[in-house]
């Protein structure tokens, strides 16, 4: 007969041990993802647990790659609009916005856009960022058991795609943004529309924080848990919702006003501990300062055209294309041969819905980008998650992670 | 100096008992269950097959090709969609038209599976010959090969175009 002692290979018989606590244990690794219903957009990580307490992460990225970067260098300008949607899949618009700023300040261009696209800009931008905090929170919230808050959310999540679909014809895939503007103008009682619609959003985010900022069960598993401290978020280049939860008021719209962000009135939520509870609270009220800046911008919405009238970037209007021979050249060389960018390289950087959203170009004259690097700010913080679990449950893995945000659109690219 | 506001974290008083949480989450999810049973007209949900929630007009859906009064297409094959599309799923071959320097589409195919619905090919038409305001999705096929839209397909969808063309008369630049 095998005795027992023969099975625990290298471990001291249990028999022998005197307490609970020198049970013998050996770390063990387990995969959570990529395909786990907690690791949105197939994230692997690797964990090496002690018990329930992890002792190593190994975070593997890398899932969704699409040859982003690759792609665009084979595309014109314009062409590349609809794959910058497909980065942050759940803020879109802020991606294309981001982008179209960053192409506008190789062109220099950026102080002459007309003032109609940069409100339009606004509004839809922060339309999208609502979505993203709605969608991460949601999720979150789901994935800790609160399912009704996540319904609540999608609901929420989808009047706003509905208003942004009649805009631009597409609930996701909007590719509406252009150099030098927008592609068309608001359809009509679009505003009245939207301002109903964010009426409903609002009240649906206070019904969703009524049940979860107070409540025990939610506090217990966020507070405390994926804490990390400012020097060390700011080491890690942190930006976005995660940087402001631990406490630093940093964020791009502030620092450095991009379109017309300098012209309303906001502010900059900051947590203090820089935990998951801090992070969630800086998202949900990231929302309605979003409101506020959409109240204001709809409010101030100035007449005008939504294309800047450039021959060299803009596409003429469809009737000169149909009826003059100028507009007929002019629209087929920019589509022929692309806008043509002049040599030279760039940084355009704006707040997206994770952190700053960068954009570095390197135009060599032709109608293609010579290099479009992008900057997610999620692949830059998913550096720091194996440091933020390490030392907390398996359990906690599933609120820092939710939190963290990681959309493998824009991480993985 | 940069508006902050500080995200404030009540004290936990007799909520850590968790009843207070419980009493006043179930007063919120049951007001919604009582607004979803009588006030039928806010609920969200849709009967799907029989009900469908309408698209906006400028919703991008399937592709259609226009016509000319006489019936004809009004592709001139200029092959500005195949140049502009981005996912490379527009095949035009062009053929002669008599004996003067028109031209038009032998062959226009476009690979539905491939399409990114991105609308940029609409936007690049020189003549209104392409839109996608059809309002229906792609729909399933058994075969791939079923996914690729020819010439006989697109333009069953299509209509006349009102879009004037050639020089109107009465037309000014600006």
């Amino acid at each position: 007969m095998i005795e027992r002692r023969t099975l625990a290979i290298g471990l001291p018989d249990w028999r022998e041990l005197e307490s609970d606590d020198q049970l013998p244990t050996e770390p063990l690794r387990i995969n959570m993802g990529p395909s786990h219903p907690a690791m949105h957009g197939t994230v692997r990580i690797v964990i090496t647990v002690e018990g329930e307490t992890i002792v190593g992460a190994d975070v593997e990225v890398g899932y969704l790659h699409r040859c982003f970067e690759k792609e665009c260098e084979a595309a014109t300008w314009t062409q590349i609009f609809p794959y910058c949607d497909r980065l942050n899949y759940a803020s879109p618009m802020l991606n294309t916005v981001g982008y179209a700023c960053a192409v506008e300040k190789l062109l220099a261009i950026t102080g002459e856009i007309p003032l109609r696209a940069q409100y339009l800009r606004v509004i839809t931008g922060e339309l999208s960022r609502i979505t993203d905090h709605l969608t991460c929170n949601g999720a979150s919230a789901m994935e800790l058991g609160a399912f009704t808050v996540f319904l609540w959310m999608m609901k929420a999540r989808e009047w706003i795609y509905a208003a942004l679909e009649e805009l631009c014809g597409a609930r996701l895939t909007y590719s509406w943004v252009r150099v030098g503007g927008v592609a068309t103008d608001l359809p009509s009682g679009w505003i009245e529309r939207v301002r109903r619609i964010l009426a409903k959003v609002r009240r649906a985010v206070d019904d969703c924080a009524r049940l979860l900022v107070d409540s025990r069960i939610f506090r217990d598993r966020m507070e405390g848990v994926g804490v990390i401290s400012a020097e060390r978020a700011l080491s890690y280049a942190f930006t976005g919702p995660q940087l402001r939860s631990t406490g630093v008021a940093s964020d791009v719209r502030k620092d450095h006003p991009y379109l017309v962000y300098d012209r309303f009135d906001f502010s900059v939520p900051v947590g203090a501990r820089g935990d998951s509870y801090d992070r969630f609270m800086v998202r949900m009220e990231e929302m309605s300062q979003s409101m506020r800046i959409i109240d204001q911008a709809l409010d101030n919405l100035p007449p005008g055209p939504i294309l800047l009238d450039d021959p060299a970037i803009s596409l003429p209007a469809k009737p000169e294309v149909y009826n003059t021979i100028e507009g007929m050249i002019r629209h087929f060389k920019i589509i022929f041969d692309g806008i043509k960018v002049p040599p030279g390289e760039v940084y355009g950087y704006t707040e997206a819905a994770n952190g700053e959203l960068g954009f570095y170009l390197v135009s060599d004259g032709t109608g293609r980008p010579y290099k479009c690097r992008c900057r997610g700010p999620s692949f830059v913080m998913i550096s720091a998650l194996a440091g933020m679990i390490k030392g907390g449950g398996v359990a906690d893995v599933v609120p820092t992670f939710g939190m963290m945000n990681y959309i493998g659109g824009e991480g993985d690219r | 100096m940069i508006d902050v506001k500080r995200i404030e974290r009540h004290r936990l008083g007799a909520e850590r008992s968790f009843l207070p949480s419980v009493a006043r989450g179930m007063v919120t999810t049951m007001r919604h269950f009582f607004e979803n049973l009588f006030a039928r007209r806010e609920t969200e949900t849709l009967r799907y097959p029989e009900e469908r929630q309408p698209y906006p007009p400028r919703f991008r859906g399937l592709h259609r090709l226009m016509l000319r009064d006489d019936g004809t297409l009004r592709c001139v094959a200029c092959m500005l969609c195949p140049t502009v599309c981005p996912a490379h799923c527009i095949t035009v071959e062009a053929e002669d038209v008599g004996p003067g320097p028109e031209k038009r589409a032998r062959l226009f195919e476009i690979d539905e599976l491939r399409c990114i619905v991105c609308g940029l090919c609409v936007e690049a038409c020189p003549c209104d010959a392409i839109r996608m305001d059809t309002g229906v999705h792609a729909p399933p096929t058994v075969r791939r090969a079923e996914a690729v839209y020819g010439i006989r397909r697109l333009s069953e969808r299509g209509g006349r175009s009102i879009a004037v063309q050639g020089g109107a008369p009465d037309w000014r630049p600006r």
